[in-house]
């Protein structure tokens, strides 16, 4: 399976991609990763010289959303290329070895390629019950997880599951679902979010990684910065509308048909870390918010337990009925306006009751001030 | 040990008095002065603030001819600027200034007089005490309440309204590596526009009441109020204890 020496331009080759698809292959990704052209053949060199890395994909409590993503990559260039790049050594869903075969693999890379590969997670492992809620191959995925785990050079994150939790950690969790960062701590974790990724943000994830065999950037939360960096809010399309103060008001105005930005339909683009607004999904076919639907916030945490679709900001529990921040507010800030002017005839009762001379009965120096 | 925060300090500080009628210099002129930016700063950024998470009604034509949400936020970040940088001066003059341009960072906790004042005042909003006492700086009940609410919650607002505008501004700016941080602390950008918006709401119940209470004790209370903000003299009404 791991031939270990292999260049990853052998492998190509061998796939039957030719030099000048792997050519055009290079300065595509090396423009989606946002590299000057420099980076072009800089990764070319890289591919044609060093050894493959070889690449595990696990899977845990995942819907496969996000393999579904990744073997949909705009460029079929790029999918092909990849694929046969990182040959993934091991992805239950998509490998042809099955059952204790494929399992074999695991422990072959473990040992051959120890330190050296890198683990690749979608989904994540649920620890309640010795994590009896996922058990692929006879073995609780978490085990499985942390040994993989052990030998990798690095860890991806794939897709909101494995970077937070996602719907199998909403709210009550009862399996105790758990991000990857939480149970793999000692090694760098790579968070690749959204419900799923943007095919090409995968691919480009790893391309950059497997090429220049390095981390890519990080931001503070563990994100690639390449495509991490901006909110969808910062390069919608829509943005002129938001500063112009032009909004969708329901969803069959004509503000609606004119394409106005979606804020009030309680939009989440801005606060959502995301790469949508300029890689857009489908090859650029179109993206949600193109279509005319807010933003859900798929790529941050907890998205599932933040209240509405249709809400811009959380929902706030702990009032009887989830109320906005805008209605607590509101209801508190009238409560205590009752509450002055009642404050404030009953102040006012009192200085007609207490004589306004009342002081001096109580004379100190014999001052009559009141 | 007792602070100089309670009426028995305070009396001293009038029976120093030459005169009994003569006034106590309290709030001097930058914080007499920084009273009134702030305040108009915070009533901008509360009034932009509220329009920026709940817009006005769509403007018509085209969008390069309006832009009414620039403006909105154009006005709150300015305002939210000159309310961090009045808010440093402050600070600043908490350290050079008299020593009630301290109180409001400063809570006498170790001091159980100043405690049985703050039941004291109290007693006295809930109509339980006939007289109130005399002070020179702020009663210990506004005090607990300038320092809890109003120093804190500034602070809140200012930390969250820069992590909001670092966002905006890229990570690569000096407000994301001043202020990107309380992203991290706060979990996430809604969670952040969350508290930034529920601050809001405080600071706008704080204001309601320390106006109303000001008011209030300007006519109630045995010493002038709104003067004293106005010219930073304190003078009493009466010459008793
Ligand atoms: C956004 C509006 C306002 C805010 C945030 C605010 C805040 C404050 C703060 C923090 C202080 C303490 C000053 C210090 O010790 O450094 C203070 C004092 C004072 N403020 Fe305001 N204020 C506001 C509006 C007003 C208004 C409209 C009035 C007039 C009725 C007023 C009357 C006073 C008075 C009389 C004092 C002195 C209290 C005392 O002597 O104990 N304030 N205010
Ligand atoms: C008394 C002080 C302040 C009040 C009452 C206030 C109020 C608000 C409110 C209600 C929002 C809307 C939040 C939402 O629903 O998403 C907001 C947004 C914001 N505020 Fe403030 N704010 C204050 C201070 C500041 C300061 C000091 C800054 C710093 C420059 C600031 C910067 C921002 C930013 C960047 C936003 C986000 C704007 C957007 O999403 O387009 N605010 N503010
Ligand atoms: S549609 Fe959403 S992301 Fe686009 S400008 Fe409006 S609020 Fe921002
Ligand atoms: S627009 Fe928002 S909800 Fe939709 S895929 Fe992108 S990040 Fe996820």
């Amino acid at each position: 399976m791991s031939q270990g020496l292999e260049t990853f331009y052998d492998v190509i080759r061998r796939r039957g991609v030719s030099r000048r698809s792997f050519l055009k292959f290079c300065s595509l990704t090396a423009a989606s990763l946002g590299l000057g052209p420099a980076a072009a053949s800089q990764m070319a060199h890289a591919m044609e010289t060093k050894p493959r890395i070889p690449v595990i994909w696990l899977h845990g409590l995942e819907c496969t959303c996000c393999t579904e993503s990744f073997i949909r990559s705009a460029h079929p260039l790029v999918s092909d290329v990849l694929l046969s790049m990182i040959s993934l050594d091991y992805d239950d869903t998509i490998m042809a070895a099955a059952g204790h075969q494929a399992e074999a693999i695991l422990e072959e890379t473990l040992e051959a390629h120890r330190g050296n590969y890198i683990l690749a997670v979608e989904g994540n492992p649920p620890l309640a019950e010795d994590g009896m809620f996922c058990i692929p191959g006879g073995e609780p995925f978490v085990n499985k997880l942390k040994r993989m785990a052990s030998g990798a050079s690095a860890v991806i994150a794939w897709g909101s599951c494995a970077s937070w939790g996602c719907v199998q950690a909403a709210k009550p969790n009862p399996t105790q679902a758990t991000p990857i960062h939480k149970v793999v701590t000692d090694k760098p974790v790579i968070k690749v979010p959204g419900c799923p990724p943007i095919a090409e943000v995968m691919t480009g994830v790893l391309t950059y990684m497997l090429t220049f065999d390095q981390m890519p950037a990080l931001d503070r939360q563990g994100r690639p910065k390449m495509f991490y960096s901006q909110r969808i809010h910062d390069k919608c399309y829509r943005r002129p509308h938001f500063d112009a103060g032009q909004f969708v008001e329901s969803w069959d105005d004509d503000n609606a048909r004119k394409g106005y930005c979606l804020y009030k339909m309680g939009c989440k683009g801005p606060t959502t870390y995301n790469a949508c607004s300029s890689v857009q999904w489908n090859d650029g076919v179109s993206w949600p918010i193109r279509s005319g639907h807010g933003c859900l916030g798929c790529s941050e945490e907890d998205f599932w337990d933040r209240g509405s679709f249709y809400s811009r900001l959380e929902d706030i529990d702990g009032f009887g009925v989830e109320a906005n921040a805008d209605e607590i507010g509101m209801a508190a800030a009238g409560a205590v306006g009752v509450g002055i002017a009642a404050h404030a005839a009953a102040s006012a009762v009192k200085r007609v009751i207490q004589k306004p001379d009342s002081h001096t009965r109580r004379p100190h120096d014999g001052s009559d001030q009141a | 040990m007792s602070s100089q925060y309670t009426s028995q300090e305070a009396l001293k500080e009038v029976d120093a008095l030459a005169a009994k009628q003569q006034s106590i210099y309290v709030y001097e002129a930058p914080v007499r002065l920084w009273h009134w930016v702030n305040a108009l700063a915070m009533t901008v950024l509360a009034v932009t603030g509220y329009f920026i998470a709940e817009p006005l009604p769509s403007t018509a034509g085209e969008a390069s001819e309006n832009y009414l949400m620039g403006w909105m936020r154009y006005i709150h970040f300015s305002a939210g600027y000159v309310l961090a940088i009045g808010f440093l001066g402050r600070i600043y003059w908490a350290f050079v200034g008299n020593k009630h341009a301290r109180q409001i960072f400063v809570l006498p906790v170790w001091d159980k007089d100043w405690w049985k004042e703050i039941v004291f005042e109290a007693k006295w909003y809930l109509f339980l005490e006939r007289d109130p006492k005399k002070y020179v700086g702020h009663n210990p009940l506004a005090h607990l309440a300038m320092f809890g609410v109003f120093v804190t919650g500034t602070i809140l607002m200012i930390l969250t309204g820069f992590a909001l505008y670092a966002e905006g501004a890229g990570q690569d700016s000096l407000h994301y590596a001043l202020f990107g941080w309380v992203i991290v602390l706060f979990g996430d950008s809604m969670q952040v526009h969350t508290w930034h918006h529920i601050g809001m709401w405080v600071l706008i119940i704080f204001v309601m009441i320390h106006v109303y209470a000001a008011i209030r004790e300007d006519i109630m209370s045995r010493q002038t109020m709104i003067s004293t903000i106005v010219n930073g003299l304190r003078s009493y009404k009466d010459d008793r204890p």
